[in-house]
């Protein structure tokens, strides 16, 4: 099993060659489906070079490349971290609508921004160190 | 530090949003988040980001930043610094304290921005148009997008007991995305409680030379 870290979540799937999985497997850690056109999410399709796809199995790292986002592998390629490619993070700040998120509070419920809709929030950071 | 402005202003359509960029996690935090809770009878939302999420989605560098987000969900102030100054930086190493001028105008500078703060409340004001508040973003490069993965893999390996690959990941992402004074201080921070403001620290403060360490907010 390899363990892969996106912008939301963490994902435990069977993988060989690197980050070649399932296209079912694909989707679940990517949010994208494999289909004739390439991959696609809502009415969006990438193209995928044929070197990517291998009947049912998708070479994700060569997918999120092709995204525009870093994918980063531990030194024994057991671990992942895929990230937000950048012009995603800058079109979703540009757009001047707060980026929901979803974190714990401090006794372990999770707040989503989007809960405070109507409200006028003040978002800031802090941190002990 | 926001448990004033909360309770003075709770009942107007206004919550605070303190999120603890944490890696340590919910109990390194907590001792803080019950101090500045103490006494008071409702509390604002602290959270807990043990993976730097927050600073990743909204491309933060340091801490405390603050962004302003209005009732239909649009940034209206863009991450700036939320009240903290440069004048540590001429303080009194061996003692650890600053002149009484300098402590007087950090306390200043921190007052007129909580006050901006109540005035965009009551009234509205500071509240940026679009195409100002656009073009006060700070730009995401590819760069600083794979020093957030990197970062992300990091805490991830030092939470799983491969502490020194942890720690090249990390260094890695410091050194594509040198402005982040986060990702370098939580770094610190996982490697010994403390080092974070060490010398190191001040060394680094130092090589800032004329730039700011806490840009001052625009208001």
């Amino acid at each position: 099993m390899t363990t892969i870290l996106t912008p939301t979540g963490e994902h435990d799937v069977a993988t060989r060659d690197g980050l070649w999985m399932s296209a079912a497997d694909a989707e679940k850690v990517t949010g994208w489906t494999l289909k004739p056109e390439g991959m696609c999410r809502a009415e969006l399709c990438v193209p995928l070079p044929a070197s990517a796809v291998r009947g049912a199995d998708v070479d994700v790292a060569a997918f999120w490349t092709k995204l525009g986002g870093p994918a980063i592998a531990s030194e024994a390629g057991d671990v992942w971290a895929l990230g937000a490619p950048a012009d995603d993070r800058n079109h979703a700040l540009e757009g001047l609508m707060a980026p929901d998120f979803t974190l714990p509070d401090v006794d372990g419920v999770p707040r989503s921004l989007s809960q405070l809709r109507g409200t006028k929030v003040f978002l800031a950071t802090w941190a002990s160190w | 530090m926001w448990q004033t402005l909360y309770d003075e202003l709770k009942d107007k359509g206004f919550m605070v949003v303190a999120v603890a960029e944490e890696s340590r996690g919910a109990e390194h935090a907590r001792p803080w988040i019950d101090q500045a809770r103490a006494g008071s009878l409702s509390s604002y939302w602290q959270l807990i980001d043990t993976e730097h999420r927050l600073e990743d989605l909204y491309n933060l560098v340091n801490v405390p930043q603050a962004v302003w987000i209005d009732e239909r969900g649009r940034i209206v102030r863009p991450p700036e610094t939320a009240g903290s100054t440069d004048h540590f930086r001429r303080m009194d190493l061996s003692t650890r304290t600053m002149s009484a001028a300098d402590q007087a105008a950090r306390l200043a500078a921190r007052q007129a921005y909580l006050d901006a703060v109540r005035e965009w409340v009551n009234t509205g004001l500071h509240a940026m148009p679009p195409d100002v508040a656009r073009a006060r973003l700070p730009k995401v490069t590819p760069e600083i997008a794979e020093a957030r993965a990197r970062f992300r893999l990091g805490v991830w390996l030092r939470g799983h007991d491969r502490a020194d690959e942890g720690d090249r990941q990390m260094a890695e992402a410091s050194r594509l995305h040198p402005d982040s004074w986060s990702m370098w201080r939580q770094a610190r921070d996982l490697e010994e409680v403390g080092k974070a403001s060490g010398p190191d620290f001040w060394k680094r403060v130092q090589a800032l030379g004329n730039r700011p360490y806490y840009p001052p907010p625009k208001l």
